[in-house]
Parts: C-alpha cells; structure tokens; sequence
C-alpha cells in the first residue's frame, strides 16, 4: 500500500503570545518573525505513516507538500527519516492561508502520484488553524476519511483506526483508499533519525512540480479560493495577574480560596 | 434560512442558536441525536425542527455530512452551523465541499457588514484573530464553545418533522467504542482543576482527581501532560483538545503554551501555579502561586477536608 503524507512548513507553533505580531497590509505574521518548523500534528501524521511501513502494512511512503520557492527543510527531514520519495508542488500564486486553494494543488498532485491508497494529513495546521485541507482533499477524489485518528492496524482487508470522539475513543473498520486525519498521542512523537541517514537524504532528489506541471491554470487555482482575509490582529492579553504570596504554603492557599470566595467565583458551603 | 446542526440541546446547542440569532434569518434545527428535544428548540428561536431517527454512529461522520447536505439543499440554506467539538471537526469541511460552499472554522464572533456576515475566528493557536468572509455560499461554520451568548427560552414553537438517516455506503464502519475516561465533563464543569508537564508523573493526576472531588470539578490535562501518558486524550484541555468555560480553572505545573491558552480564554479566572515566576500562564491569570505543585494540591486537599 503507497501511503502519501501531506506535510506544512509552520512559524514556530511555541513563539509566545508576548512576540506574536501581525503585518497589518500583509494581515499575516511576518515570515522574519521566527523560524519554520514541520507543523505538530504533520509530524504525528508523518510519524503513523512510517510507523505503518515499519508494521508492513504499508510499503512505500511519500512526503508531499504545497509551498513556494525553494525545497523545504521539511521535506529534507522526511527523506531523512526514510520518506521514500518527497514531492514539492512549487505553490506560487496560492495562498497557504486558504484551504480550498492548497487542497486543490495537493488534489492535483496526489492525482499524479501512483496510486496512493492512503493519505494521511495533520488534523490541523498550527498557523492558520483551519483543519480542512485533509477533509476537502478527501471530497475532491471521491475517498472516505476519518478525523483525528491517533492509531492505526491492519485489519484483514481494511484498516482498524482509533480516534478521539466526543465521549471517548472509537475504533473504526475503513477500506482503502481512503484520508485520514492524525491527532497527537504519546506513540506519534516523531522518531529523531540517524546521523547516516540525514547525510544520505542531502544526497537524495526532491521532485518538484510546478502549477502548470500540474496542469492547473492561474484561473482555475484563483476560483478555487473560499476565504477572504478581510483583517487580522493580535488580541490584547488583558487581565492582570495579582501574585499570592508569603512565607507559609497552607497561608497562600488559604488565601487563594478566600480570594476566589471574594470574586464569587468558588463556594465551599455546600 | 440558517441551519443549525446540533445533537441535544445543551449548553453548546443553547450558544449555537444564539449566534444563529445574530444573522437576522429564519432558522431551522436539525437533531440528530436526542429527539425529546426537538419541541424544546421552538423555545429558542427556531421555526423548523427536524429530527432524524436512526444511526448517526455506526458510520463515522458520513451519514450526518448525507444528512446535513440533503437538508440544507432542501431548505436553501445561506449558513450551517455547528458546535465546535471531536465530531463537527470532521464533518464541517466535507459538509461545506458538498454543498459547494465554504467551511469556517473555530468561529468566535459574526458581524453582519451590509447584510453580509463577516466571520472572526482564531488562528496560531489563539494569537491570532481573523476576520474572514466567504467567497460562495452556504457557509458551514463551527462555533467555538464559551464564545457566543445562549439563546434566551421565548416560548416560541417549532413545527416538527421527522426524517430518516440516510443510508451511506459502508466504507466506514464503527466496529468499538471506548468507555470515556471517568470524571466530570469539561466543558460543562464550574471549576476545572488541571495539569501539566510540571506535576512530573502520572500519580499526581490522582491527587488531582481527588482535589477536584473536593472541589466539585473536573480534572483537566495539558498537551504536555496527555503526551506523557499521564493524563487520556479526552482530559485534554487546548485549542486542540477542549475548549472550556469554566468560572474558575487551575493551571497547575502548565506553562501556558499558546495552545493551551486557546483552550481558557473563556474561564471567569484562571489561577496559575508554577515554580517558575516567568512562565507566560502568569501572563493570563487571575490569580498566580509561585509554589511547588505537590505542595500546593496537598495543602488544598487539606483544607478542603478539614472544612467539610
């Protein structure tokens, strides 16, 4: 089974609010303000996919990623991580920010690729939070999906999947082909590599292929746009934070709890 | 017409119909969980309520996207929506592909600019707001929980119709469910107690549930301390995990990592306890400790005993 990994180059998802700031003509955060990371969830997705090569019940792994100019770190990564072969779809003129324009480069892409049978995305992409790109690349080639699967098995000739659910965990049977979306857990930290095989991936190629490679016209791609920014800010943190505090643990606590007594926030008369 | 998918109708629901409100539209429900609640949804607001009989589960998200589509075509739906939760996650894009409109997502405010709605919705794990409108309609719109005022019972009355669930081809079939962790729901608990990677292991979360006993709450988790193993997924509190309004929330041994932040914008006081004076959680909070965690969680339980 070929598996495909859709990968995103993120600002780093740990910048703290404190150094957040918007472009306000760009309405977006400036691409100086820190580095770019392979988003969390990405990782988990990329982490499952080799995890399904290493069971066997995939053989042949694909890291696959829209963005413009030159090939990412990313994708090097992967490679690294012994992805069998990374795809960049060189995405001038689509904006990361909307989701229906990215899915329609990663839909054309994945169109040319032989025949991927499952295709594993973030549940979201740490920027712009959208958490739709799996989804609408899964409508757009006819695919089941299943949202925020942590763990997945070969079961007979479908794959048994377990994802988050209101109310708890469930197991669901699904047939390939089909997309899933991956959500965090403690057995998808992603694996660090070796040494020998980050200097083997310098060595490997990365395919690239352009929007008219694709056979997607500027028309086509403009249309395919849903979302118009209109504004974006950073909201203001406003609440002050007033500091218990005192030589006598059981003094500070005590305080604590009348504090919260006070601002009517906590009864401890039943 | 605005179409509001819910599956009972509890505190969510109630905040879903309130923003529903602010479109200006007639409005019609869609239950696909709870039935006794349909009659019940005229008293909020909307005119129409259909409820659909059958297995929304067994499929995964497919039959409710059928569903949703089908009756949002029927009635010419301008918008959609739905709480934001684990399961609408799933359902929202493929709603918005299928009927040829578009998915907002994590929606917190609606405007409406010359009769046109204008969606805000967060982004960069909640450092960012966004004011986003949609280039073609219905817009299907998840809202987030805690952002939007319920709607007030009128005493209006919904005309009710009863539908079936569509059949869906079984390429997703739901073959177990896990029993949720126990404890208190989060979403709906006054006082949520929660911790992060600066417990240091997972016996402490024990002495969390019993401090959130005594506290009448429920107990929450960081991403940190879910990954850890310490805590279940579905104790997860965050942008990514859920997102909670309680009155009073115990951020103890969590730094404040952005997106966890997301997760608490909406509690009346955060009271933020940490060893490190400069972690950002300070930043939001109320209330800060300074303290070692066990000591703080011991000497709460203690207290909370001796006064019951």
């Amino acid at each position: 089974m070929h598996a495909v990994v859709l990968l995103k180059e993120i600002l780093d998802w740990e910048l703290p609010a404190s150094k957040f700031r918007v472009d306000d003509e760009a309405k977006r955060p400036p691409l100086d303000l820190g580095p770019s990371l392979l988003g969390p969830f990405e990782q988990n997705a990329l982490e499952l996919a080799l995890q399904l090569k290493d069971a066997g019940v995939v053989t042949r792994v694909t890291a696959l990623l829209a963005a413009p100019g030159e090939p990412v770190d990313g994708l090097r990564k992967a490679l690294a991580l012994r992805c069998d072969e990374a795809v960049q779809v060189v995405a001038e003129g689509a904006d990361a920010a909307d989701p229906s324009q990215t899915a329609e480069l990663l839909v054309a892409a994945l169109r040319r690729l032989e025949s991927p049978e499952l295709v594993l995305a973030g549940r979201q992409a740490g920027d712009w939070d959208h958490g739709q790109v799996g989804y609408l690349v899964a409508e757009r080639l006819g695919l089941p999906a299943v949202g925020l699967v942590f763990r997945a098995e070969r079961d007979g000739d479908r794959l048994r999947v377990w994802r988050v659910a209101p109310g708890g965990v469930e197991q669901l049977g699904v047939r390939p082909p089909a997309v899933l979306t991956v959500t965090s857990d403690a057995s998808l930290q992603l694996r660090m590599g070796s040494v020998m095989d980050r200097m083997a991936a310098n060595k490997k190629p990365i395919t690239r292929w352009t929007v008219e490679d694709l056979g997607l016209s500027p028309e086509r791609l403009a249309a395919a746009r849903r979302l118009e920014i209109v504004r974006t800010w950073a909201p203001e943190i406003e609440r002050q934070c007033e500091v218990i505090d005192g030589d006598d643990p059981a003094e500070i606590v005590a305080t604590v709890l009348s504090r919260l007594e006070e601002l009517k926030l906590l009864s401890r008369s039943p | 017409m605005i179409l509001v998918a819910l599956w009972d109708l509890g505190p969510a629901a109630r905040e879903a119909l309130g923003a529903a409100g602010r479109l200006g539209d007639e409005i019609a429900v869609a239950l696909l969980g709870d039935p006794a609640s349909a009659e019940e949804a005229g008293a909020y607001g909307a005119t129409q309520a259909f409820v659909f009989d059958g297995d929304f589960a067994g499929s995964g998200g497919e039959a409710a996207i059928a569903a949703l589509t089908e009756l949002a075509r029927e009635l010419g739906a301008r918008a959609v929506l739905l709480p934001r939760d684990d399961r609408t996650a799933e359902i929202a894009p493929r709603l918005a592909e299928r009927l040829g409109g578009t998915a907002v997502t994590q929606v917190v405010a609606i405007e409406l600019t010359d009769g046109r709605p204008v969606w805000t919705r967060s982004a960069y794990g909640g450092k960012a707001l966004v004011e986003v409108t949609a280039a073609a309609e219905p817009v299907v719109a998840t809202l987030t929980r805690g952002a939007f005022a319920p709607a007030e019972a009128t005493g209006g009355t919904a005309t009710v119709s009863t539908r079936s669930a569509p059949a869906v081809d079984g390429a997703v079939e739901l073959l177990e469910r896990e029993a949720p962790s126990t404890g208190a729901s989060l979403e709906d608990a006054k006082v949520i107690v929660s911790g992060g990677a600066g417990l240091g292991a997972a016996e402490a979360f024990r002495e969390l549930e019993e401090l959130a006993g005594l506290l009448g709450g429920a107990v929450g988790a960081s991403l940190a301390a879910v990954d850890a193993g310490w805590a279940p997924a579905d104790r997860q509190v965050g942008l990514t995990g859920k997102v909670v309004s309680p009155d009073v929330y115990f951020a103890i041994g969590i730094s404040g990592a952005s997106q966890h932040l997301a997760g608490i914008g909406g509690a009346k006081a955060v009271v933020a306890v940490n060893t490190d004076a400069d972690a950002p959680i300070f930043a939001s909070a109320r209330l800060g400790v300074v303290m070692d965690c066990h000591t703080f969680i011991r000497s709460m339980i203690e207290q909370l005993r001796s006064a019951t």
